[in-house]
C-alpha cells in the first residue's frame, strides 16, 4: 500500500547540503504496524513528511495506494491527508477548539454533515476515553489525554494509515502504555499503523516489524524485530 | 460546498470573537487610517467647492465706446455666445449702468451732483462674460481683440484681471494635484499598515495552520475564516470612521462658512453621504481581504 522507491531527500542550504535519507527501498503492506526506529537525526521524521507530502523528495518515488504523493499539487494534498491519520509527538491540537471541535474539524474539512460529526465525534472520544472532557480546551487537558483526543481526531476519518511520529516521546511511562494500547487497538481493527520510536520497551515488547534506520538508510527491516542498539 | 462556506463564515466570526484584543487593535488601526484617508477625501472635496465657487464670481468685460450702435453690440454678445469657452453673456447698457451707478452711490452728494453737472451719460455699454474654465479666459479676451470688434470696443477687462485670473488657475491646480498625491499616499501607508496588522495577526496563528494542513483541510477551508476576518475588519472600522467624519464635518462646518459664507459643507456632505460612507466601506473591506489572501498564502505552501 505504501511503497517508497528509490527514495532520496537532500537538504539544500545555501552552499551546503545535507542528506537525509538515502536510497530509501520500503514496502509496508495494508494492515500491518510497523515500528520505525532510529536515533534523532537519522531519517524517521524526514520519511514521515515524504510520505505525508510535507516535503519533496529530491529523487525517487513515493506512493500511497493510488496516490503518487511527489507528483501531487498543493490542492490535492487535502485529499491525500483525509485518508491519513497523523499523530506527533507535540499533539498540534488547535489551542483556540475544545476536544470535541478539535475531532471535529478533522470531519469538518472533509465536508461532513452536522449530523455525522454530531454522531460520531462523540463515539470517537468514547473509544480514547475522554467523553466526560469533550469540552474542555487543549490547555486544560493533561499530555496523555491531549494525545488522545488527537489519536481520535486521527482516527474519525477512518483513514487508510495511522501515522504516529513519536506520540510518546512527551509521555509519563503510564500513558505511554495507554497510548500503544489504543495503537494496537486500531491496528486490529484493520487500519495500518506505522510508528516511530525512541522507546525500546515497547518496541521490543510488541513483537511487530521494525525498520532501523541509521544515517539516512535503511540498516534493518524484520518481522517481529527488537530494537537493536548500535 | 454551502456547508463548507458556513462553516467558514462561522469559523471567520468565532475567531474574531476568540481573538478578541487582536481584533480590537485591527479595527483601531483600520478605523486611524480611514479617518484619515475620509478627512482627506473631504477636505479635497470641500477646497475644490470654495475654489469654484470663487471661479464663478470672476469674469471679464467689454466696454463699448459710447458712439458704438446698440445692434452692433449685440451682435458681439451672439458672436460670444456661440463660442464653445463661454458660460454666459450679459449686456449691460449705458442706462442700465448708470442705473446700477446711482445706486450704488445713492449716498454720495459729491458723485450725484457730479452726475447733474455734467447731464450727459459718461458711462460706456458693456458686456460681462464667465467662461467655463479659468484657462478659457485668454482665448476669449484673445477673440475680442479681432478688429472687427476694435472699431466699436473701448477696453476689454481681462488685461486688468488677468494677475488674479493666473492665480486662482495655479490654486486650483495646486489642490486638485496635491490632494490627489495626497490621497495616493496616504492609501498606500494605510494599506500598508492595515496588511501588517493581519499578516501579524495571522503570523501568530501559524501553528494552527500547518496543523489543519495536516488534518485535509483545503486551502479555501484555511484561507476563508481569515478572509471573513478581513471582511469584519474592514466593515467595522470603517462604519466607526464614517461616523467620526460626520461628526467632523457637522462641527466644523460652521468653521468653514466664517471663511467662505457661499459654502455649506454639512449640506453638501449629507448631499454625498452614501458615496463617501460607501467609499470607505470599500476601501476597509478591500484592504481586510486582499491582506488577509496574501498574509495567509505564506503559510498554506505545507
Amino acid at each position: 500500500m505504501i511503497i517508497f522507491q528509490n527514495v532520496t531527500k537532500i537538504y539544500k542550504m545555501d552552499d551546503h547540503e545535507t542528506v537525509a535519507v538515502e536510497d530509501i527501498n520500503l514496502h509496508i503492506h495494508q494492515k500491518e504496524f510497523v515500528s520505525m526506529v532510529g536515533k534523532s537525526g537519522a531519517g524517521k521524521s524526514t520519511l514521515i513528511k515524504l510520505l505525508t507530502g510535507e516535503e519533496k523528495p529530491t529523487k525517487g518515488k513515493v506512493s500511497f495506494g493510488s496516490y503518487n504523493v511527489n507528483k501531487l499539487k498543493p490542492n490535492e494534498l487535502p485529499f491525500l491527508r483525509r485518508k491519513m491519520g497523523v499523530i506527533f509527538q507535540d499533539f498540534r491540537l488547535l489551542p483556540n477548539k475544545n476536544a470535541y471541535e478539535n475531532v471535529a474539524f478533522a470531519l469538518e474539512v472533509a465536508g461532513r454533515t452536522q449530523q455525522e460529526i454530531m454522531e460520531f465525534v462523540p463515539q470517537a472520544l468514547e473509544m480514547v476515553g475522554l467523553k466526560d472532557k469533550m469540552r474542555n480546551f487543549p490547555r486544560e487537558l493533561s499530555g496523555g489525554e491531549k494525545q488522545r483526543v488527537a489519536i481520535a481526531r486521527a482516527m474519525i476519518n477512518h483513514p487508510d494509515v495511522i501515522i504516529a511520529d513519536e506520540p510518546t516521546g512527551n509521555l509519563d511511562p503510564v500513558n505511554t502504555w495507554e497510548i500503544l494500547k489504543l495503537l494496537l487497538k486500531i491496528n486490529e481493527l484493520g487500519t495500518t499503523v506505522i510508528l516511530t520510536t525512541h522507546n525500546k520497551d515497547i518496541v521490543n515488547s510488541i513483537n511487530k516489524r521494525v525498520i532501523s534506520v541509521e544515517d539516512g538508510r535503511v540498516i534493518r527491516d524484520e518481522e517481529e524485530g527488537k530494537y537493536i542498539l548500535v | 460546498m454551502l456547508t463548507t462556506l458556513s462553516r467558514v463564515i462561522k469559523y471567520g466570526l468565532v475567531g474574531f470573537w476568540r481573538n478578541g484584543w487582536l481584533s480590537t487593535a485591527t479595527i483601531a488601526i483600520v478605523f486611524l487610517v480611514l479617518v484619515g484617508f475620509g478627512g482627506l477625501i473631504m477636505f479635497n472635496s470641500l477646497a475644490n467647492i470654495v475654489l469654484t465657487d470663487i471661479q464663478d464670481k470672476i469674469d471679464i468685460s467689454v466696454y463699448f465706446k459710447t458712439e458704438a450702435p446698440e445692434d452692433r453690440m449685440l451682435e458681439v454678445q451672439r458672436s460670444l455666445e456661440s463660442l464653445p469657452e463661454v458660460k454666459s453673456v450679459e449686456y449691460i447698457s449705458r442706462d442700465k449702468a448708470l442705473e446700477t451707478f446711482r445706486e450704488q452711490h445713492k449716498d454720495d452728494e459729491t458723485v450725484s451732483q457730479a452726475l447733474e453737472a455734467i447731464d450727459v451719460n459718461p458711462l460706456a455699454a458693456s458686456l460681462n462674460i464667465k467662461a467655463r474654465e479659468l484657462k478659457d479666459y485668454e482665448a476669449i479676451a484673445g477673440y475680442l481683440e479681432k478688429d472687427t470688434f476694435r472699431e466699436i470696443t473701448d477696453k476689454v477687462s481681462y488685461t486688468q484681471n488677468v494677475g488674479v485670473i493666473d492665480r486662482l488657475k495655479k490654486i486650483k491646480s495646486t489642490v486638485e494635484q496635491g490632494g490627489l498625491l495626497l490621497i495616493v499616499f496616504i492609501s498606500l501607508i494605510a494599506a500598508l499598515i492595515i496588511f501588517n496588522t493581519i499578516r501579524l495577526a495571522i503570523y501568530s496563528n501559524r501553528e494552527e495552520l500547518s496543523v489543519m494542513r495536516l488534518v485535509g483541510a483545503s486551502n479555501f477551508f484555511i484561507r476563508g475564516p481569515y478572509m471573513v476576518q478581513g471582511v469584519v475588519y474592514g466593515l467595522i472600522g470603517s462604519i466607526m470612521s464614517a461616523v467620526v467624519v460626520t461628526l467632523g464635518v457637522l462641527y466644523s462646518s460652521p468653521y468653514v462658512k466664517i471663511f467662505v459664507p457661499d459654502v455649506n459643507g454639512w449640506a453638501y456632505y449629507l448631499s454625498n453621504l452614501f458615496g463617501f460612507v460607501a467609499m470607505q466601506v470599500i476601501f476597509g473591506v478591500g484592504l481586510g481581504v486582499v491582506s488577509s489572501y496574501i498574509a495567509v498564502r505564506k503559510y498554506l505552501r505545507i
